[in-house]
């Protein structure tokens, strides 16, 4: 008989390796299903995680797109594992990323043709506020009335998609744009565009914002009093109000710095790469970043080497379904199997298998 | 046919690092009630659940009535006849009393049947318990009561009671006792587990004393002392604390009329609680569990914030303060529940130190966590307070509960209190341990601190407590010094009779 025994201290090692065993199963697991679609699991394998970086045709267009796609991964995922260790789960990132964009864009548009230097920080800022402000609906309701964050938050997603539908064919819509649905692109607006930093790196501003979360997350968990009252909120709520730390503030911190940061994000978004505010213009980020999260073990620099695997999945995802024409659910299945397996391995740090006979009846 | 029921010779069973049981013999007889004497940790549960089947002996054999006894389950005991009511209850707060009953046997007869005879084995035995009541709506005392049913509708030859009283007030001590010496009547021998004298000498025939896992002893309870017993039972290894003839300095906390709503489906309000506690003084608050002693000391703590005016530390009200600016005023406090509660158990001991500590042991600056000077204050507080572990970057939960314990009041003390509120502070710590938990309150008080001790264990707030209050149902009795007390006066301050019991006095 298999029992799973509950081990005295989590395990160190499995920490650290059960997301490299996760990335293992799901190439052998993911492979399998490639194989049954027809593709040749090997090929499709590497299509994946070779070719984007080293594919001598297209590596050149798809490596810059690493930092690209990772960048706001990794944005919101780090806002998001502050408040998963404090057991506040805001699901609905891919919100408040909208809501920023809309707010940041807006917020600049308002000034358009201006060149002042200003415009670019005033539309972060105003990205930062509206990915905030949308979070604070589910951290006021649930302080105040006790709802569940993730019901709310997760609701408030789809709000915001029809709020950025109605932006792009409405109040954001460009006026020079013969009633195409859209905002004006901001790669033709200087003072407003997010562009490459470095040319061919894919490196812009919200790539360099996303580093210095990463920094900023691993110092304040690992250093910072605050950041020990948050883990410890997460671990033990009763010791944490014993401690002196009060919930409330908790919530709203947790839920209102994730918000704030998927809010730049978004605005990076829509300044940058997206170019401008479409009806389409969120591409699941929000979503994909809580994978991120748990990927890289709601550490900081963890959520940066899941933030670049997962956005490699994006990349090579897409080239697959080009090169092999393997449907783009098959791809979506192949990620949604990185949180099942790292999920599943990650019982073993808290539990070990012991095998046991069974004993006569 | 002979008169011994259950003989037991040369039982040995050894757990890693340990010898819970070193060659123990002793007979019980048919139809007396037999005590089983000792200290926490010197062996008495593992013996009992070696003759329940829970455990298997190392070494030495059982006989039953004459027949070899080596159960390898407790339903073979059962068949043999053997019963036991547990410290801890097994039972479901959602289902009636009946139901739970029913959980609890091989074959359980239809439920009409069995409601019916709950009936008539309470009538029968003095325990009153309605077999339709929901287990989650009675009190500690009643769901003994089930366990105590459940075991008698077997019709047990052997019943096996571990530490029964030590949730019952005295008055409900008398009503078991009733029962047990009913049973004793009829022909039932009981093996009756405690570490309290009074009541063994009340109720047992005869008593077996283990010490470290050996037996040092048997005697007629009746015909001995308290003090003989208890010297039997703990030898002389450890110092009784220091007599406490303090002075008594100015008022540190003076709590007036605090009250609090219930908290939560299971709390208790607390009711117009009122006490003054001065610099050096140790007030000791008992009471039966569950009559509001978590939600005082999370009230005291800062956890519960209550009416303004209510608490006040040294003239300071701080009843609308929470625990960090509580506990920089100088009122420090340790819960009840180590896990979970006065620490987070997946944590390091070193970030449990931080948890109370940061900022009375300066282990912060600008905000940043100083995690060198956190691991020293967690290494002193090993060292001082014996705490036995491979170092502070172990979790918590990893630690004994006695250990934990140790670590979590070592805390608190090592920060220098003016005041401290510390509940069930020895709770599950062997005695060595406790001695020196209770020194280490006393010679806080001594320094000039003022405790307030909240416990379940009456012989501990006797030993160092200069006055003595009782809470029951959420209110507190007056507090009174404890020279003044007697056993019955207790009783009747648990039982919340306190009124009456003034008035009797004075008279």
């Amino acid at each position: 008989m298999i029992r799973l025994e509950k081990r005295p201290q989590p395990s160190q090692a499995w920490t650290t390796f059960s997301p490299l065993l996760a990335v293992f199963l799901t190439m052998v697991v993911g492979g399998l299903l490639f194989g049954m679609l027809g593709a040749s699991p090997f090929e499709a394998i590497r299509t994946i995680f070779w070719d984007p970086l080293f594919h001598p045709n297209f590596a050149a267009y798809s490596r810059p797109q690493l930092l690209v796609k990772a960048g706001p991964l990794i944005l919101i995922a780090i806002g998001l594992s502050i408040g998963f260790k404090a057991g506040i789960w805001n699901i609905g990132a891919e919100g408040q990323y909208i809501m920023g964009a809309i707010c940041g864009a807006g917020a600049g548009l308002a000034f358009y043709p201006s060149e002042s230097p200003l415009i670019f920080p005033l539309m972060l800022l105003a990205g930062l506020a509206g990915g905030w402000a949308w979070a604070m609906i589910p951290a006021v309701l649930k302080t105040r009335l006790g709802t569940n964050e993730i019901l709310v938050s997760l609701m408030l997603v789809y709000v915001a998609e029809t709020i950025l539908a109605s932006a792009a064919s409405g109040f954001l819509r460009n006026p020079e744009g013969m009633g195409f649905p859209g905002s004006r692109n901001f790669k033709e607006w200087g003072a407003a565009h997010n562009g490459e930093l470095i040319a061919n790196t894919g490196m812009h501003w919200g790539v360099v914002a996303a580093f210095i979360a990463v920094i900023a997350a691993y110092v304040f968990l690992s250093r910072h009093i605050q950041g020990f009252n948050v883990r410890l909120t997460g671990e033990a709520p009763r010791a944490a109000r014993f401690a002196g730390v009060n919930p409330t503030r908790v919530v709203l911190f947790c839920l209102g710095l994730s918000g704030a940061l998927a809010g730049a994000a978004g605005m990076f978004e829509a300044t940058g790469p997206a170019g401008q505010i479409s009806i389409d213009f969120n591409a699941g980020y929000g979503f994909t970043a809580i994978i991120v999260a748990f990927l890289g073990r709601l550490n900081p620099i963890g959520i940066l080497l899941a933030g670049l695997l997962m956005a490699l999945t994006y990349i090579g995802g897409e080239l697959a379904q080009l090169m092999l024409s393997l449907p783009g659910a098959a791809i979506q299945l192949f990620q949604g199997m990185l949180l099942f397996f790292l999920l599943a391995t990650d019982v073993f740090t808290n539990y070990r298998i012991r095998l046991s006979r069974k004993e006569a009846a | 046919m002979s008169d011994t029921l259950l003989s037991i010779r040369g039982l040995t069973k050894a757990y890693p690092g340990v010898v819970a049981n070193d060659d123990v013999s002793f007979d019980i007889q048919k139809g007396e009630i037999h005590a089983l004497l000792g200290e926490n940790g010197a062996g008495k549960s593992t013996l009992v659940k070696m003759i329940y089947g829970l455990v298997a002996p190392d070494k030495g054999d059982m006989s039953f009535d004459g027949a070899g006894h080596a159960p390898s389950k407790p339903s073979e005991a059962r068949q043999a006849g053997v019963a036991m009511v547990f410290q801890h209850f097994s039972l479901f707060d959602a289902l009636n009393v009946a139901e739970n009953v029913a959980l609890g046997m091989e074959n359980p007869p239809a439920p009409r049947d069995l409601a019916k005879r709950i009936r008539e084995v309470s009538e029968l035995y003095g325990l009153p318990l309605d077999p339709a009541r929901m287990v989650g709506t009675l009190s500690a005392g009643e769901r003994q009561r089930v366990e105590i049913i459940r075991c008698l509708l077997q019709d047990p030859r052997l019943l096996i009671m571990d530490e029964p009283t030590s949730v019952l007030t005295p008055q409900e001590v008398e009503i078991l006792f009733e029962t047990l010496r009913k049973l004793k009547a009829e022909g039932t021998s009981i093996l009756y587990i405690s570490h309290k004298l009074e009541e063994i000498r009340a109720l047992c025939d005869h008593a077996t004393i283990l010490r470290h896992g050996k037996n040092v002893g048997t005697c007629i309870p009746a015909e001995s002392t308290a003090r003989e017993m208890a010297e039997m039972m703990v030898g002389s290894s450890f110092a009784t604390p220091a007599a406490h003839d303090r002075e008594l300095g100015d008022v540190l906390l003076d709590v007036t009329g605090l009250s609090l709503p219930q908290q939560g489906d299971f709390g208790t309000p607390l009711r117009d609680i009122s006490f003054q506690l001065r610099a050096g003084e140790v007030l000791g608050l008992g009471g039966v569990a569950g009559n509001g002693q978590d939600e005082l000391l999370m009230a005291l703590s800062g956890e519960y914030l209550t009416e303004a005016g209510s608490v006040a530390l040294k003239g300071a009200d701080v009843s609308r303060h929470g625990p960090s600016a509580r506990r920089n005023a100088g009122l420090l406090s340790a819960p009840e529940e180590r896990l979970g509660h006065a620490a987070a158990p997946d944590m390091s001991l070193t970030e449990n130190g931080v948890l109370t500590a940061a900022e009375r042991q300066n282990l912060t600056s600008n905000g940043l966590i100083n995690w060198g000077k956190a691991q020293g204050f967690a290494e002193t507080v090993i060292k001082t307070f014996d705490v036995r572990t491979p170092g502070p970057h172990v979790a918590a939960r990893a630690l004994s509960g006695g250990n934990l314990q140790k670590y979590v009041v070592g805390r608190e003390i090592l920060q220098d209190p003016e005041v401290l509120v510390i509940n069930q502070p020895t709770w599950g710590v062997d005695a060595a341990a406790a001695a020196s938990i209770r020194q280490a309150l006393l010679d806080l008080a001594a320094k000039g601190a003022a405790i307030v001790v909240i416990s379940q264990d009456l012989d501990e707030l006797m030993e160092i407590s200069d006055r003595f209050g009782a809470l029951n149902e959420g209110r507190l009795s007056a507090p009174r010094p404890v020279a003044e007390l007697d056993m019955e006066q207790i009783g009747l301050m648990m039982g919340g009779a306190h009124g009456m019991e003034v008035a009797h006095v004075e008279h």
